[in-house]
């Protein structure tokens, strides 16, 4: 067991599938030589050459068709984004092509390949190296969207993405890069894509997140403990498919669900979680489903001020809990 | 030595200088006609109400089979489009493979009937499976070549679109790939001059598709696709070149479009009669037949022959297809993800 940074972490992946398959490259920009923006691919190259370390065209489409054609004979690609604000150009290839490359083929092909990308606010990041991508993708059957927050999580997730015969969209939140820290277990570490986890036991409410905002939630909920409210914290790490047991059993158990995303509110992720918890969990309820998200303006904007007004944090979380604990 | 025999060795000597046996040119003779002849019935069924839809390409079968021909039809990979009709069937696909898709049945090897006609793809012949957006293909050609290169396979892999498809970003992205790369692929442009409606000047203002090949560090070439032959010349230097680690070639065959853009079109709209009168001449079947007849290959017996042959195969395979089996309904259900078992 050592403490390692969530960037670590997954680097760390990234070089035992590398050493443990032949097959796994990587493709993207700046991958190699600087070994990616924020370090992630870092050593890579020096230890396994420009044939499976790819530094990429600036262009994002073709990195995730590439990365398709790749899979498509015999290799294992992870297809690296350096933001997720520019996946978009990648949208045709990843749910046009990866996703539905199985289904249309009546399961002739399969498409193994991990898109992985940096998402969510961090600070300064602004409209364009800030996006939550996650409804986008999680919409779509055929495609996993992962979205570890913790270090172990990233580590087993990323290796069992990369073992997965299908496509996954690996969301990294850019904020916990260097800021989260955690034990990691030691060996072939590897986390199964589908279980949601319960990060913290709790009575009185459930709180669902994911990502970042998952550790502004526990800081939230250990607030609020002081004042005599017990929160349950799930942590949603796999987006899609959605482990719908641990979501409705922790709302039987509490009663109140409190559903925290940083992605704009209307349409976002948090909408098909408390969709779910409306239809299958209405009789266990004994208030209504509250989502605290990010408001519908088209992105986070620039100034500190502005990016305070937008942003989730603890405070608004213990906010928006003491409400619901109230109703 | 009359005029006519003197005509008839010159013109022998041309497939011969390429390398193609007479059973070669008699062959590619064959697919031509054997994918117009599935070309021509799958239009026929549609009008009778039993097939929904068919897009197919009347005109681009001669570039097709040539392109394909110097090819290695198990080792080598294909990535279609969906007027690929003829270059399937040189690949290994069965004209019963074929009309299963076009009939969406069960056992049809591209989509299990998921797919609208068309959108070709078999594991078994190297074949990757088509979809409908068009350019999506060309980056995945790319990727297949990567592979084979690091994996030093030996692959050489052809992807094929339309002229209306290079205007897509995706097949510049893939091109430049494969340019800085050198990787063994070939590029085909199909040109008919139309996507659907538009024509070419609305897509291409630098006079030709294959000149934007310099950009890319590769070489581009044009050749007549009613020329069975030149095509087949320039796709084999361009697949000896693939082979030779010396990277890709941008095949851009001019042809002539003989049909409407799918079932659902009808070119005569935006179309002169002279216009599709003078594409009939273009016709590759009719042109390469007559140069078969002209060196005295295709004799009268011949022709009537592989009509035969290609009547008898295109029937069986219409019963066959007719009479399989539609999808379970529930299985509509299945392979959204990797199934155990």
């Amino acid at each position: 067991m050592a403490e390692l940074r969530y960037i670590d972490a997954i680097n760390q992946a990234h070089h035992e599938e590398f050493a443990r398959d032949e097959r796994v490259v990587i493709l993207g920009e700046d991958v190699g030589r600087k070994g990616g923006v924020f370090g992630a691919t870092a050593g890579l190259l020096e230890k396994y050459g420009e044939g499976r370390v790819i530094d990429a065209p600036l262009a994002e489409s073709s990195i995730a068709g590439v990365a398709i054609g790749m899979a498509a004979n015999g290799l294992r690609p992870i297809a690296e984004f350096q933001f997720a604000d520019f996946i978009h150009p990648a949208f045709n290839q990843i749910v046009s092509e990866a996703a539905r490359l199985r289904y249309r083929s009546n399961n002739a092909f399969g498409c193994p390949v991990v898109f992985r990308a940096p998402w969510g606010g961090s600070h300064g990041t602004a409209l364009y190296h800030s996006q939550s991508i996650e409804a986008f993708y999680a919409h779509v059957p055929g495609l996993k969207v992962v979205a570890p927050s913790t270090p172990a999580d990233a580590k087993g997730l990323l290796k069992a993405a990369v073992r997965d015969p299908d496509p996954v969209l690996f969301l990294e939140h850019k904020r916990m890069y260097r800021l989260v820290k955690g034990e990691v277990p030691d060996g072939d570490h590897l986390v199964p894509i589908g279980p949601s986890v319960v990060r913290r036991p709790g009575r009185d409410l459930s709180l669902f997140a994911y990502g970042w905002m998952l550790h502004e939630a526990l800081q939230a909920a250990a607030t609020v403990s002081a004042e005599g409210i017990d929160v349950e914290v799930v942590d949603v790490r796999t987006l899609a498919p959605l482990d719908r047991e641990t979501v409705l059993r922790s709302v039987a158990k509490t009663n109140r669900a409190l559903i925290v995303y940083e992605d704009n509110r209307f349409g976002g992720y948090g909408a098909e979680l408390a969709a779910l918890i409306a239809e299958e969990a209405f009789y266990d309820l004994d208030a209504p489903v509250i989502r605290l998200a990010g408001p519908d303006v088209p992105g986070i904007p620039f100034a500190k001020p502005l990016e305070e007004w937008f942003s989730i944090d603890r405070t608004k979380i213990a906010e928006a809990i003491r409400r619901l604990a109230a109703l | 030595m009359g005029a006519m025999e003197a005509k008839a060795t010159t013109t022998a000597a041309r497939h011969r200088q390429l390398g193609l046996s007479d059973q070669d040119v008699l062959e590619m003779y064959y697919y031509i006609a054997l994918a117009r002849g599935l070309d021509e019935r799958m239009w026929a069924l549609q009008r009778a109400g039993k097939a929904m839809f068919v897009i197919s390409g009347p005109g681009h079968e001669g570039c097709q089979v040539a392109a394909m021909w110097p090819m290695d039809r198990a080792r080598d990979w294909f990535v279609p489009f969906y007027r690929s009709i003829a270059a399937c069937l040189v690949k290994g696909m069965t004209p019963t493979d074929i009309l299963l898709g076009l009939f969406a049945r069960a056992t049809d090897p591209s989509s299990g009937g998921r797919q609208m006609p068309g959108h070709y793809g078999h594991p078994r012949v190297k074949i990757l499976s088509t979809s409908s957006p068009v350019g999506t293909q060309y980056p995945h050609a790319v990727g297949i070549a990567y592979a084979a290169k690091l994996r030093q396979t030996g692959e050489v892999t052809m992807t094929a679109i339309g002229d209306g498809g290079t205007s897509q970003g995706d097949v510049h992205e893939a091109m430049n790939w494969a340019g800085i790369y050198r990787l063994p692929v070939l590029f085909v442009v199909e040109n008919n001059g139309y996507a659907i409606s538009v024509p070419l000047h609305k897509q291409v203002a630098g006079g030709s598709i294959a000149a934007r090949a310099a950009g890319y560090g590769f070489p581009g070439v044009v050749a007549d696709g009613s020329d069975v032959l030149e095509c087949y010349r320039v796709a084999k230097e361009a697949y000896n070149r693939a082979k030779r680690g010396e990277g890709p070639t941008l095949l851009e065959f001019t042809v002539p479009r003989l049909g409407s853009h799918s079932s659902d079109d009808q070119q005569e709209r935006y179309r002169t009669k002279d216009e599709i009168e003078a594409d009939r001449a273009r016709d590759p079947l009719r042109v390469f037949g007559a140069y078969l007849e002209g060196i005295g290959l295709l004799t009268a017996q011949r022709r009537a022959e592989i009509a035969a042959r290609v009547r008898r195969e295109i029937d069986e395979a219409t019963d066959a297809a007719e009479r399989a089996p539609d999808p379970e309904p529930a299985s509509a259900a299945r392979y959204v993800f990797f199934e155990e078992g």
